[in-house]
Formats: structure tokens, C-alpha cells, sequence
């Protein structure tokens, strides 16, 4: 009981400590949500118009890759950018780069896989009236992506979603050190563990806000959706 | 690797033409032209020529081939056998032909934009646009519907838009694959209207009804299919005081025809 009351002032005070472990944790999830989005959203709407031998294995990797063990991607990071890694000479294993490369790995397949099905389904609707029209390949990618962007950002939220919570390979990349790549979700395991159980309750408590808004956001978005009939 | 694209098109159709050259996609001439999906063969040696005038009204039962027909003459799908040319050639921009489909699909837009899409995709220039999207959706009475969304307006008016995102296109033929199967009798009326006046302003108009009492009303010549096979090709009014085949008249008594 007393542990929430002082994770509580934690948050309510403002913490300096709890504050920035939170600005670094969007940072950081916000970051890898923006390069997966610039890579998966053009991925998945070509895996959606475009044929070519091969596709069928890539959606089934892509698809296979959203359920991607975290541990693993941060093994696999940390095996890319350890010093005698093929990308060691980048020399940021430990850092908030690294992390968002893991990150970025991991939301990356969602970004793709869902683009895919939503502009595949929307491109079932649009065939005939976009070929109609001679919409080239170019336009009709940009077409569908906007006229798919409510279920777009739906998309981008469940992204965030799963970057936000992500723990398993934030502790292998980042390497957890204190002030400088310690993240939300990492100091939540150390703290626990260590027994410090108000400022793990506290970063727990902004975690529950931080999905709720971004659920709350979604829902919001489908509800103009709705609403406006787009 | 391929994009899935139009029949007949060459391979400068995705992009802009502002300088289309002079050439008319008339007359659309199908040559012992046949369509297939795996075995099941849609239309059967179809020899046909669409040539400039009155609109062409297509009939015939259910699953005649009516829409495959147009859909090949729009270059939406090309022959299995057989061959189609668009004023002579084998391959077109199609930048002249446009469709209007049954249950046209509307663009999560309001009803200006769609037509602002599809001025953009005509290769019209934004400055443009503005003032040819008003002015064809007060062709087809939606100037007051401009801004709203184009899947909040209803049947009629959808179709009425499509009609609108179909002119932009400038078209010199227009395809209509029954554009009045779902709507009441007054939007029936609002569509034959424009479809009237879009025939009048010299667009060849080529549609597909299951009305009979439409076909009579719009046609000026008639092609009446069964089972993907033209049955008579004839001017609307012979056609339907004197057909000239039994499977014809039993159509126009009402009897059905398999």
C-alpha cells in the first residue's frame, strides 16, 4: 500500500528520474515506430499489388515474423553490432541507436503484414475502377495508402503498442545503464528485482496511461472513420 | 513481376498524356474474340464492330456475358482467343475510354474530390481542376453535394458521381454496366437523363440492362447475348417491333430464355 502511495508522488511530483526514463522510452519506441512505418507501409502495399515469384514465402515470413520472439531480435542485434559483429564499426551496441534498431526490427513485420492485408483488401474493392481510370502503379500505391489511412494509423498505434511494452531486447541491445538506455519497460524488471518496488510501480503506472491513450487513439480514429463514412 | 494493368494498354498508358494524339479508340472491333476462365468459357467467338452514333444496349439473361463483353471492349480483360483493335490498333493509351460499373466504388473522399482523382489521373492540371470538378458535378445535379462524403451519398447520387469521375476522363466512349440496376425509379430517371445527354454531346455510349423498357428507351442499336454468344445485332427499333430470332422474341414476351 505504501509502495503506491510513493509511486504515485513519483508521477505526480514529476520525478526527474522516472521522467526521463520516459522521454527515452518514446524516443526511442517512436523512433523505431517511424523507420518501420517508412520501410513497412511501402513493403506491405507492394506484397499487396505486386507479383512476382517468391511472394507467397515473403507474406508468410512477414505474417510468421509479427509473433518475432523480442529475445531474439536482440540476440540477433547484438550479434550484428558487437565489435567483432559485421556492423561492430558502427559502434552503437549499448546505446538508444541500437535499441531503436531492435525495436524498429521488431515492428517492422507488424507494419508490413497489416499494410499488406489492408491495401490487398482495399485493392480488391478498387481494381476495377482504378485500371479503369489507368491509375499507374505509382499513384495507385499512394491511393490506397491514403484512402487506407484510417486503418493505416490503427495500424501505427498497434505498432507503438508493441514497441512500448517491448522489454527482452531493449536489455540485450541497451544494456540497461542507468541515465543513458534505460528504458520504461527495462528499469520496471530491475527495479523489481532490486526490490525497489515505487519507482517500478510508477513507470508501470505511465505504461498502463501511455497504451491506454494509444487505445484510446485508435478507437477515436475508427470512430471519425465511422462517423465522417471514410 | 507484374502490376496487375489493363488489356490492350501500351506501356506508356499508367502516366499522363497531356498531349493525347488525335487518334479515335473507334471502331472497337472484336474479331472471333472468345473468353475464358479455366474451362468455363464466358464469351464464344465473338465478331462484333462498336462504331460511332447512338448508344449500343447490351441484353440478355443472366450470365449471357453482358458485363465480360464490355469489360473486354473497355480493355479491362483481354480475349482468350480472338482478337479486339481500338480504332485499328492492337494496343491503346485508353485514355478515351472510361466505365461506370455497376456498384461503383466510391474514393474515401468527398464527392469534389473524386472528381478532382480522377481530372488528376486524366492528366489535368490542378489549377484546372477546380472549376471542371464544379462544373461536372453540375452536370450531374451534385454541386450542392460537392463536399460531402462520397459513401454518405446514396445510390442514385453515387452513381450519378461516377457518371461525373467517368466525364472527367473526356471519354469518347463510355461504358455503363448496368448503372441503374439498384436505384428507384426516380434515380433510374436522374441517370437515363445525363446518360441521354451524354449520348447527345457525341460520346458512344455502350451499356449493358436488364431493363427492357431502358434498352427501348436509350438504344439505338441493340446486341442481345445468351450463354456468351450474340444472338441478334440490330437497331433498337427493329429489334424490338420485329426480332428476327425465336430466342429474341421469346426475351421480349417475358419468356425465359437459358
Amino acid at each position: 500500500m505504501t509502495e503506491g502511495v510513493s509511486a504515485l508522488d513519483l508521477v505526480l511530483v514529476g520525478d526527474p528520474t522516472l521522467y526521463s526514463i520516459v522521454r527515452l522510452s518514446l524516443f526511442v519506441s517512436l523512433s523505431a515506430l517511424t523507420i518501420a512505418s517508412f520501410i513497412g507501409m511501402p513493403l506491405g502495399a507492394f506484397l499487396a499489388l505486386v507479383h512476382f515469384p517468391g511472394r507467397t514465402f515473403l507474406v508468410v515470413v512477414t505474417n510468421a515474423f509479427m509473433g518475432l520472439p523480442p529475445v531474439l531480435v536482440g540476440l540477433a542485434v547484438f550479434l550484428l553490432l558487437s565489435r567483432s559483429g559485421p556492423l561492430g564499426f558502427l559502434g552503437i551496441l549499448f546505446t538508444p541507436r541500437a535499441m531503436i534498431v531492435a525495436q524498429a526490427l521488431l515492428v517492422l513485420p507488424i507494419i508490413a503484414a497489416l499494410t499488406r492485408q489492408t491495401v490487398e483488401d482495399l485493392w480488391m474493392e478498387y481494381r476495377d475502377e482504378l485500371t479503369a481510370m489507368r491509375i499507374g502503379p505509382f499513384r495507385r500505391v499512394l491511393t490506397l495508402l491514403w484512402d487506407a489511412r484510417f486503418s493505416l494509423v490503427t495500424i501505427l498505434l498497434a505498432g507503438f503498442g508493441r514497441a512500448a511494452a517491448e522489454v527482452g531486447s531493449l536489455m540485450i541491445v541497451g544494456g540497461n545503464i542507468d541515465g543513458f538506455t534505460r528504458t520504461i519497460t527495462t528499469t520496471i524488471a530491475l527495479e523489481t528485482s532490486k526490490g525497489d518496488l515505487p519507482l517500478a510501480m510508477g513507470l508501470g503506472l505511465v505504461l498502463i496511461v501511455i497504451i491506454i491513450i494509444v487505445n484510446a487513439v485508435a478507437w477515436s480514429v475508427r470512430r471519425v472513420a465511422e462517423i465522417r463514412g471514410v | 513481376m507484374q502490376w496487375h494493368g489493363a488489356c490492350g494498354a501500351s506501356p506508356k498508358s499508367a502516366g499522363y498524356n497531356l498531349m493525347r494524339p488525335p487518334v479515335s479508340d473507334l471502331p472497337i472491333v472484336l474479331q472471333d474474340a472468345s473468353f475464358s476462365i479455366g474451362q468455363l468459357t464466358i464469351l464464344h467467338h465473338i465478331s462484333l464492330s462498336l462504331e460511332p452514333g447512338a448508344p449500343t444496349v447490351l441484353i440478355g439473361p443472366n450470365g449471357s456475358g453482358k458485363t465480360t463483353l464490355i469489360r473486354v471492349a473497355m480493355g479491362l480483360c483481354c480475349p482468350t482467343a480472338g482478337s479486339i483493335t481500338w480504332g485499328g490498333r492492337a494496343h491503346s493509351h485508353g485514355d478515351r475510354r472510361a466505365m461506370v460499373f455497376q456498384r461503383p466504388v466510391m474514393l474515401r473522399r468527398t464527392a469534389a474530390a473524386n472528381v478532382a482523382f480522377a481530372l488528376a489521373a486524366a492528366g489535368i492540371s490542378r489549377n484546372a481542376q477546380s472549376a471542371l470538378t464544379a462544373e461536372l458535378l453540375g452536370k450531374v445535379g451534385l454541386k450542392n453535394l460537392a463536399f460531402r462524403q462520397a459513401r454518405r451519398l446514396s445510390g442514385g447520387e453515387q452513381q450519378r458521381l461516377a457518371l461525373a469521375r467517368a466525364l472527367a476522363r473526356d471519354p469518347e466512349i463510355l461504358f455503363l454496366d448496368e448503372p441503374t440496376a439498384s436505384l428507384d425509379p426516380a434515380a433510374t430517371k436522374a441517370v437515363e437523363d445525363i446518360i441521354r445527354a451524354i449520348a447527345a454531346s457525341g460520346i458512344k455510349i455502350v451499356m449493358t440492362t436488364h431493363d427492357l423498357g431502358q434498352a427501348s428507351r436509350l438504344a439505338g442499336e441493340i446486341i442481345f447475348l445468351v450463354r456468351g454468344r450474340i444472338v441478334e445485332h440490330a437497331f433498337a427499333e427493329r429489334f424490338f417491333t420485329s426480332p428476327a430470332t425465336s430466342e429474341a422474341a421469346a426475351f421480349l414476351r417475358g419468356d425465359i430464355v437459358i
